[in-house]
């Protein structure tokens, strides 16, 4: 992991709950080099978002977060919050899944911008202002000027969420991550906004994490895959290598149920039958073993460890993996 | 927004007529004729249906609420058969009073309660937090009787630092006047913070768990302006519904505090009204105070325009 811009090191979540304690992250180990995409993957509740906020450094105060995570050198979960904050929205920023509720309703489009660059930025108020309408005119927000003036609910969803795209890039950050960014918006806005936030990557050379259930929405637009299970990473591959081969029977099923367009209509929809577990109860085993199709022997009683397949980058955590060769 | 308080000063519209009337039938329902009420028991049954006759008495009663209204359109109150003194004459002499009183109670009630929210919704669950919410609740369950008598007792008996009773118009001498006011002042703010720290501290709390708080966390932004800019600014609605309730409370003078501490107020005027039985005083401070409540809850509705700018867009 030398060389990476961020490194996520044994990272482990623990959430107290009344029903006792949750791991929402088991074990992560996660890079992402400069300027380069990581895609995390998996259903709700596998602790992508709970991974995305232990990097921010912004999980629920109940929450304990053990590991490291490397940001440009510096391990973030021993920084002050003082420096923590500095870095915060300047070399690492966050876009959330919402922009109906991730922007503050009472407070301007110019407000919540011209903040943010005047917090980080030795600018005035007037650099910030012109600032402020040369990032809303990058996002391909029409008439900047008056947006300015303007408060979320004037907007619509897509355009908040463009608006809090051009707050994430307003400083210029290294690393930007995206959680769930088109998940709350309309089918047709989503490719627009995937396709901004890739164009706006490429133009500044940041890093990116983008983080999904889809799998399309990774497809062609990450450098690498991590898909995540029951709060851990089960598959980790370069994207070409994860989509050429998959190995791990989830990654496998989550790929069967995305809907396609070239079966005829009224096919039922191939879902992964049953739940995930209960994650303050885990397995001993195999945290998918109960809905995996492969699952037999010390699948239920040993837990698999994400161990390299053919290539080194190709990772996964599975004692019956497809075979090379066969299925995608 | 022109549209918006063109609108809401409609809607008074129905709300003052409203009070009118049921100010009206409350004081007629009231027992005692005013015709003997102002001929004493030596009246005769000829004078007293003479002045029931002057006085209209023997109209029905939407006819004499008619008159009443007709009168008050004009401006014309009515006056006090016992000091001839008109309503507005009284009233007046009142408010300046009880006005002082209230903005003086409202800010010490503000300066102790808001402080206190934000610093146990910044630390919501803490030991602080919640040994001022328990204090909150005990002061809440104090009356205002006893702690103005707690603090005539400290500040006035004991201390000798302020006086007990009494009152000095401010104009008069400002500092004397300030001085009879600190502790009346104080009785009705120590009893308004528990209620505006509590709501604000619960709203604060809510909207600290808000995604745009979340978001203002990782933009960087500085504690305090998380805290002040981007929490109290939406948690601060229930804030002025409170402070506007409570405004009005007090436009019609504290009756209890005004009269412990001998403040001559709208309180005591409507308490010597009612032990007087002068009815057209009555009538008339307490449409009065009713209009002024009513506005000012026109006013807070204003006020959530101006904090809210979705209320403004006619958008929630």
């Amino acid at each position: 992991m030398n060389g990476a811009l961020l490194s996520v090191e044994d990272a482990v979540v623990d959430l107290p709950t009344p029903r006792g304690n949750l791991r929402a992250v088991d074990h992560v180990d996660l890079a992402v080099g400069a300027g380069r995409t990581l895609g995390i993957v998996g259903e709700s509740g596998c602790g992508k978002t709970m991974l995305s906020r232990a990097i921010l450094q912004l999980l629920p105060r109940k929450a304990k977060l053990s590991g490291r995570v490397i940001f440009d050198g510096q391990d973030l979960t021993t920084l002050s919050a003082e420096k923590l904050r500095k870095l915060r929205g300047r070399s690492l920023a966050v876009v959330f899944q919402d922009p109906m509720t991730s922007l503050n309703p009472v407070l301007t489009i110019g407000t919540q911008l011209i903040e943010t660059i005047q917090e980080h930025l030795e600018l005035d108020l007037a650099q910030a202002r012109q600032r402020s309408v040369e990032l809303l005119t990058a996002v391909g927000i029409p008439a900047p000027e008056q947006r300015l003036t303007q408060y979320p609910h004037q907007l619509s969803g897509g355009m908040r969420q463009r608006v809090a795209i051009a707050v994430a890039l307003s400083c210029e950050p290294k690393l930007l991550i995206a959680d769930e960014p088109t998940t709350a918006l309309d089918v047709t806005i989503q490719a627009q906004i995937l396709d901004l936030l890739a164009r706006e990557q490429q133009r500044r050379h940041m890093a990116m994490i983008i983080i999904t259930h889809d799998l399309g929405v990774v497809a062609g637009r990450t450098d690498e895959v991590a898909v995540m299970y029951a709060g851990r990473v089960v598959e980790r591959a370069p994207t070409p290598a994860l989509f050429k081969q998959m190995r791990m029977p989830y990654t496998e099923a989550l790929l069967a149920a995305l809907p396609k367009l070239d079966v005829p209509p009224h096919t039922p929809l191939p879902a992964i039958s049953g739940r995930p577990p209960d994650p303050t109860r885990p397995l001993k085993g195999c945290s998918f073993s109960p809905r995996c199709r492969y699952s037999a022997g010390r699948c239920s009683t040993e837990k698999p460890r994400l161990s390299p397949a053919e290539t080194l980058e190709h990772l996964y955590a599975c004692f019956h993996p497809i075979a090379a060769g066969s299925g995608a | 927004m022109l549209f918006f308080v063109a609108r809401r000063l409609l809607y008074l519209v129905p709300v003052l007529i409203a009070v009118s009337v049921l100010t009206f039938v409350i004081a007629s329902l009231l027992p005692g004729d005013l015709a003997y009420v102002i001929l004493g028991d030596q009246a005769t049954p000829e004078n007293v249906a003479a002045l029931r006759h002057d006085l209209g008495l023997d109209q029905p009663i939407w006819l004499r609420y008619l008159g009443w209204l007709w009168h008050i359109l004009q401006g014309d109150f009515g006056r006090s058969f016992r000091t001839g003194q008109t309503v507005w004459q009284a009233v007046s002499e009142r408010v300046p009073v009880s006005f002082e009183l209230m903005i003086l109670a409202e800010l010490i009630g503000l300066a102790i309660g808001v402080p206190l929210a934000i610093a146990c919704a910044a630390k919501a669950g803490s030991a602080f937090d919640r040994f001022m919410t328990g204090s909150a609740f005990g002061m809440l369950s104090v009356p205002t009787f006893l702690s103005a008598i707690l603090l005539i007792y400290l500040f006035a008996v004991e201390l000798r630092m302020l006086p007990a009773t009494g009152y000095v118009p401010f104009t008069e001498d400002p500092v004397a006047n300030l001085r009879f006011m600190v502790l009346p002042a104080l009785t009705l703010g120590l009893a308004e913070w528990p209620g505006i720290m509590r709501v604000l501290r619960s709203d604060m709390i809510a909207a600290l768990q808000e995604d745009y708080i979340a978001l203002a966390k990782a933009k960087g932004l500085k504690p305090s302006r998380i805290l002040f800019v981007h929490a109290l600014k939406p948690s601060s609605l229930t804030l002025v519904t409170i402070t506007g309730i409570n405004i009005g409370r007090l436009i019609g003078g504290a009756v209890i505090v005004e009269s412990i501490f001998a403040l001559p107020g709208i309180g005591r005027l409507l308490v010597g009204a009612i032990y007087t039985r002068d009815l057209i005083i009555l009538q008339g401070v307490v449409l009065l105070v009713a209009a002024g409540f009513v506005i000012m809850n026109f006013i807070v509705d204003l006020l959530y325009a101006v904090l809210d700018p979705r209320i403004r867009h006619g958008h929630a």
